[in-house]
């Protein structure tokens, strides 16, 4: 029975609901600017990471080095592109 | 009615585009005769127009190349013809600016990206065993978009006018108010069109070496050129979704009236200088990387040595491959950030110096001991080293962003990048080329041409660009259309002239040669006529449809395959002739293209009703690939067998 069971699967549909739930504080409860950014950064970065490994499979196949890999080399970029230009335009301006 | 054909007229026109036009149009009307002529109509569709063969894909960038090539040095030609002389009238300031543009713009995107891609595409599958791209139907997509990119932004210089913003296209003069025609709109959409198809290369040419190489090559033997295609694909398909942006973005301004790159209305103007170079100098890597690639081929070919220090050009090039995108700000260090910012850009900048060096000395010291034989493609690789490392060196210079207000914007920044990119890409191109044209064409370049082709173009091109250094640093700034005498500019500006003319007359002569050896070459040669290396080598010339009849087995093999094969006697077809599955042609990857092109040409024009079609043609070729069932043929063992046979039987061979 257990094997057909999906717990895996259910167990993250219920905690992605759950971090549905915390990004939507943001809206109905009264936070400042700067922690309701922090709030949903950060629920929004478990969120893929979440939806990537348990309902994309990623880890599942015999290269899942390349595909996170691929994924810490595409994230470095983006935070290298994000915070120089922040940098840049904003903070240095 | 008058209106509406009105806004089709150049805004700007000259006796120049006059002839142009009309000189398209007839060379357009012979082609057509000619093919109607000798019923080739049926033989276009049939073997190139729907073909998925990686080969022949490849070949049709190849031509592509070879004719933007062609238009890129005529503007080249105009740009320093103007400049030869103080006070000319040869241009006036605005057909400067639009050939200079469409100059930068046709040679890096239109002429080197598909350069490279042809060698992506004819080589990369031979050199790794496989029989095809993973997605070859995709790869056709990627050809027809870019060449509909390509046909379109050509388009503007008769229809509409061309774009005279620079090839970086800064706003806000990129913004209505400052670029009135619609040359803009043709340059956002058109590298829209043809950048998608680069995107989509780097996605089917990651895969295809992930998943297709031969059983027993790992990673760390495949071969060099293979290694910088799979580093340069990365890099694209990390760089080109800004591109795609920030071009979204520059249409949406310009056609809906969004308010990105303004100046007011919280809209950014610097915005777009901060995107382009985030796609912009991992672009010229993509460019060197594969070119860096060819030269290990040729260098190891001709030195009749295996490569020295592979790991440390594989490691250089991952290093690069991180480095490339932390280093874009030094293309706008004047632009007004603090110190802080310049500094830390500098310092990656000098870092990129590093691996780049590395790869140098590798080359080098393959060199030493090696039994140099001196071959066109070797000369090219030989005039590349020394040109490219002073390129190199004056890259470190710029990199300084103190210094770098002087330098930056003067003909001594335009003497840098042409530095590293002529003896770098240009002198790859060329040299892969010839070293590749006998598996191609199945006979050889004339050496004694090809040999004198590389000197005069090494002597033209320092003749034309030694001299931007020291006018650059005497303060000539770039893109200016004329000087006044009093500036003392004239003589070394006569002598770019003169370089440039002597690298026309280089090019001309690569022309003859082809045409020459057609006629003279022999025709019985080896499939490996150079005595070379890689796996790429070890199939008949011409190349069979399906490559390798016996896919290689690389369990004993090193990234020199063909070469272990030869010398050691390392077995590289075991086994038996088997059904070969090869991808069907499609029509699809064709018609969806020109819908594209439809939907963007009218979009240039802002012509909504046509752009909608456009656009709804493209979504149903899309629904009509999705419904389809395509599985492919065999080619049976006989028929392999047979075809193999003939290669025997001399003829071909
Ligand atoms: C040693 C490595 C290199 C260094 C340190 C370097 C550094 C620089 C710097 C600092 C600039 C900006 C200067 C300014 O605007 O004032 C620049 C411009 C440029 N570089 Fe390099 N570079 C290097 C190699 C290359 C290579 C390999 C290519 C191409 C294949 C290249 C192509 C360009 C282009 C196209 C521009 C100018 C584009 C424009 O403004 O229109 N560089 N380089
Ligand atoms: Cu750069």
């Amino acid at each position: 029975m257990a094997k057909f069971f999906p717990l895996g699967q259910v167990m993250g549909f219920i905690f992605s609901l759950v971090l549905t739930g915390i990004a939507m504080l943001v809206y109905f409860t009264d936070m400042s600017f700067t922690t309701g950014m922090i709030v949903l950064l950060v629920t929004a970065f478990i969120q893929a990471g979440l939806q990537f490994i348990v309902f994309m499979h990623a880890g599942e196949t015999e290269d899942k080095w390349s595909i996170y890999s691929n994924i810490f080399y595409g994230l470095g970029l983006v935070i290298m592109t994000v915070l120089g230009t922040l940098l840049i335009l904003l903070w240095d301006m | 009615m008058k209106e509406f054909f009105a806004q089709f007229a150049i805004p700007h026109p000259s006796l120049l585009i006059y002839i142009a036009m009309a000189s398209m149009i007839i060379g357009g009307i012979a082609l057509v005769a000619i093919v109607t002529y000798f019923k080739l109509w049926g033989y276009l569709w049939r073997e190139w127009i729907t073909t998925v063969d990686h080969k022949k894909i490849g070949i049709m960038y190849l031509l592509t190349a070879l004719l933007m090539l062609f238009r890129g040095g005529v503007d080249a030609m105009m740009l320093r013809m103007q400049l030869a002389v103080p006070d000319n009238s040869f241009l006036d300031a605005q057909h400067y600016n639009e050939v200079f543009t469409t100059h930068g713009v046709v040679m890096i995107l239109f002429m080197a990206m598909p350069f490279i891609t042809f060698f992506f595409n004819y080589l990369v599958p031979l050199q790794i065993g496989a029989r095809d791209v993973a997605f070859p139907r995709l790869n056709a997509i990627s050809f027809w978009l870019f060449f509909m990119g390509m046909g379109l932004f050509n388009l503007s210089f008769v229809i509409g006018g061309s774009p005279d913003a620079g090839w970086t296209s800064y706003f806000p003069l990129a913004s209505n108010e400052f670029s009135t025609s619609v040359g803009t709109n043709y340059y956002m959409i058109s590298l829209q069109i043809a950048g998608l198809g680069t995107l989509i290369t780097g996605i089917n040419f990651i895969t295809t070496i992930m998943k297709m190489r031969a059983p027993g090559m790992t990673l760390f033997k495949m071969p060099m050129f293979t290694w910088s295609a799979l580093i340069a694909n990365l890099i694209i398909v990390f760089a080109f979704p800004v591109l795609t942006v920030a071009l979204a973005m520059g249409t949406l301004d310009r056609l809906f009236g969004t308010q990105f790159f303004t100046m007011d209305n919280g809209g950014m103007d610097m915005l777009w200088a901060n995107l382009f170079w985030v796609w912009g100098h991992p672009e010229v890597y993509i460019l060197i990387l594969p070119a860096f690639g060819l030269f290990s081929e040729i260098i190891t070919t001709f030195a009749r040595r295996n490569l020295y220090g592979y790991n440390s050009m594989v490691w250089s090039m991952l290093m690069i491959s991180v480095f490339s995108f932390a280093v874009w700000t030094h293309h706008f260090f004047t632009m007004g950030q603090g110190a802080l910012t310049n500094s830390i850009f500098s310092i990656t900048t000098m870092a990129i110096a590093i691996p780049t060096g590395v790869k140098i000395f590798n080359w080098i010291l393959t060199l030493y001991k090696g039994k140099i034989v001196i071959t066109t493609p070797m000369l090219y690789a030989l005039h590349f080293l020394p040109l490219f490392t002073l390129g190199g060196v004056t890259g470190v210079m710029l990199a300084m962003s103190a210094a770098d207000y002087q330098y930056h914007n003067t003909m001594f920044l335009v003497a840098h990048f042409h530095n590293v990119i002529i003896p770098g890409v240009v002198y790859a191109m060329l040299g892969g080329l010839t070293f590749y044209w006998p598996k191609m064409f199945g006979f050889m370049l004339n050496e004694k041409i090809g040999k004198a082709t590389v000197w005069v173009m090494s002597t033209g091109f320092l003749l034309a660009f030694m001299p931007m250094y020291i006018t650059g640093l005497d303060g000539q700034a770039r893109r200016m259309y004329t000087y006044s005498e009093s500036t003392g500019f004239s003589l070394l500006n006569m002598v770019s002239f003169i370089g440039a003319g002597l690298m026309t007359v280089s090019f001309l002569m690569l022309v003859w040669n082809i045409w020459y050896s057609f006629k003279n070459s022999s025709r019985d040669i080896s499939s490996d006529p150079w005595d070379a290396r890689g796996l790429e080598w070890a199939t008949h010339t011409p190349v069979p449809v399906y490559n390798f009849a016996i896919v290689p087995n690389l369990e004993k093999g090193s990234p020199e395959a063909f070469w272990d094969a030869k010398k050691n006697g390392v077995e590289l077809f075991k086994g038996k002739i088997e059904d070969i599955h090869m991808p069907n042609n499609s029509g699809q990857p064709f018609i969806m293209s020109i819908f594209f092109f439809i939907a963007g040409f009218a979009m240039v024009f802002s012509m909504w009703p046509m752009a909608i079609f456009g656009l709804i043609g493209v979504l149903a070729t899309m629904a009509v690939r999705s419904l389809e069932d395509d599985h492919g043929y065999h080619i049976h063992a006989h028929e392999v067998e047979e075809t193999e046979k003939s290669y025997d039987k001399g003829g071909a061979k």
